[in-house]
């Protein structure tokens, strides 16, 4: 018979890994039927993408690109009256690859009718009290207070130089080759090099109120420093989940389109088609809401006491 | 000229950086938030031995090293320079100090080296794992000890000094860890 010589055709995963994978969604699923949150699906080839210029899409053919995630056909959803609604999906995104990455992932992502930040936070306690099956030890912080009391920096007021003084005498001078004068890409970098490293693996850690420029699609506050509506969840120091209090103000996410589009133009990446029915949506109307994406694989790592994603998955990129 | 970009980052790939060659140990790819991706990478120096963090944008592009560990018997010592001969290839490299650096005390002749060659000179020596060698000096110990315990101080013929079971006499041979400078066992002669 003949050889092929490969034997990286096995799952990196464990059998066991299987089973708590399926119980997981298993959980999942029962956890939103009891709320009543609708379960959808939402196309994965998209002829529009998302143009963050830290986000690299997988173009398919001359015009098609696998999503980053499902966030712009759920919210098109929502604008039609959809209800509270929630997706277990694969996602997408090149060059990500990783102890902590894979390019295709698994996101859960719901949205939550009138939900505020604060109650979304709530909820996903409460998700995630049910797929840990223990109490957790829970912390919340405002991004200016974890940042600060690590740095001695205010990120509402900090200008790129002072970010970049302080990269610099922490001994990462090279770190202006990765975020050149963009403010926001400084505070992410500064963010997961110094203060991400010392959060306490066995708290999990809700993050709030973000620096205007990293708004992304989540709303500002009306104070006088605005913040962004928005929070990120960490666990074992790993980042697990991003929510929003979603903007839904077509003009204002517009502008917010053609400043990507613009960066990318001034960092030499392609540009891609903006979602104009996306924004259509928006135009209709999209009802107050919050929403979040978690991500499963690193939810199930964080279960499991994982170190490498590859334990999660049955076939990792390399395997694929 | 060779270069390798960060997505080929792997422990054990040779680089130059900051006009030293050096060793990755391990690299990680971090994509914080939602900020740029990079990666966050231990180097060591080949030449300094010292081990630094460095952070890479992820696609950015380093030359790569021109360093080959390659395996060779150790000739002998002219004083300045310890030379060491490729047996496949029969050709010979002279490694000054900085390069044989702590190497020297274990070297015996004949005896197989790793030489890590940075363009084709000498950069750094490995003695083996374990060498064998002659005691060349050590207190006459009580006889019929044969115990591990206690031991004393015995000079190699190499000049390395090596803590020895009370039992091991001069001229004879002993095998010793050189990661560790510990005494391994007796050799039979």
């Amino acid at each position: 018979m003949a050889n092929t010589g490969t034997n990286d055709w096995p799952p990196t995963c464990s059998a066991a890994l299987l089973h708590k994978r399926a119980e997981l969604y298993k959980t999942i699923r029962s956890f939103f039927e009891q709320r009543s949150v609708l379960e959808v699906e939402t196309p994965i080839l998209s002829q529009a993408t998302n143009a963050d210029p830290n986000l690299a899409s997988f173009p398919v053919g001359d015009s098609l690109y696998l999503q980053t995630s499902p966030e712009f056909p759920m919210k098109r959803l929502l604008a039609t009256g959809s209800g509270s609604i929630y997706q277990i999906t694969k996602s997408f995104r090149r060059s990500e690859s990783g102890r902590f990455h894979n390019p295709e992932f698994t996101l859960l992502e719901w949205y939550r009718l009138d939900f505020g930040v604060q109650q979304l936070i709530d909820e996903v306690v409460d998700l995630l009290k049910h797929c840990f099956n223990l109490s957790l030890n829970i912390e919340v912080n405002t991004y200016s207070e974890l940042f600060f009391n690590a740095t001695d920096i205010d990120p509402h007021t900090a200008g790129v130089d002072e970010l970049q003084q302080y990269a610099s005498d922490k001994g990462s001078p090279e770190a202006v080759t990765i975020c050149g004068r963009r403010h926001s890409d400084w505070l992410d970098y500064i963010f997961s090099q110094y203060i991400q490293p010392t959060l306490d693996k066995d708290t999990l850690y809700f993050v709030t109120d973000y620096p205007a420029c990293m708004a992304m699609l989540a709303k500002l506050s009306d104070e006088d420093i605005p913040k962004a509506k928005r929070f990120e969840v960490y666990y074992r120091q790993l980042e697990l989940a991003n929510g929003y209090e979603e903007l839904t103000d077509a003009n204002i996410q517009r502008a917010r389109f053609e400043a990507d589009q613009l960066c990318r133009k001034g960092q030499g990446l392609e540009a891609v088609p903006m979602d104009q029915r996306l924004l259509a949506a928006l135009e209709h109307g999209l009802p107050s809401c919050s929403g979040v994406a978690l991500g499963l694989d690193r939810l199930l790592m964080s279960m499991t006491n994982a170190s490498s994603i590859d334990e999660v998955l049955s076939f990792p990129i390399q395997r694929a | 000229m060779a270069t390798y970009s960060t997505n080929e980052f792997k422990g054990g790939l040779k680089i130059m950086l900051d006009s030293a060659p050096c060793s990755i140990i391990e690299n990680e790819f971090v994509r914080p938030g939602k900020g740029p991706a990079f990666s966050r990478v231990k180097i060591r120096n080949l030449k300094t031995g010292r081990v630094i963090d460095r952070t890479f944008k992820s696609g950015e592009t380093v030359e790569a090293a021109d360093v080959m560990e390659t395996e060779m018997a150790y000739l002998y010592a002219d004083g300045e320079f310890w030379h060491f001969m490729n047996e496949e290839s029969y050709e010979q490299y002279a490694a000054d100090e900085t390069a044989v650096g702590d190497a020297s005390k274990w070297l015996k002749e004949q005896d197989k080296c790793t030489v890590t060659l940075w363009n084709g000179a000498p950069l750094s020596v490995d003695p083996p794992n374990f060498v064998e060698l002659k005691v060349a000096d050590t207190d006459p110990g009580l006889k019929g000890d044969t115990s591990g315990g206690g031991g004393k101080p015995a000079t190699m013929e190499t000049g390395a000094v090596v803590r020895v079971p009370l039992f091991v006499q001069i001229d004879e041979m002993v095998k010793i860890d050189t990661r560790t400078g510990e005494y391994a066992s007796r050799v039979k002669g």
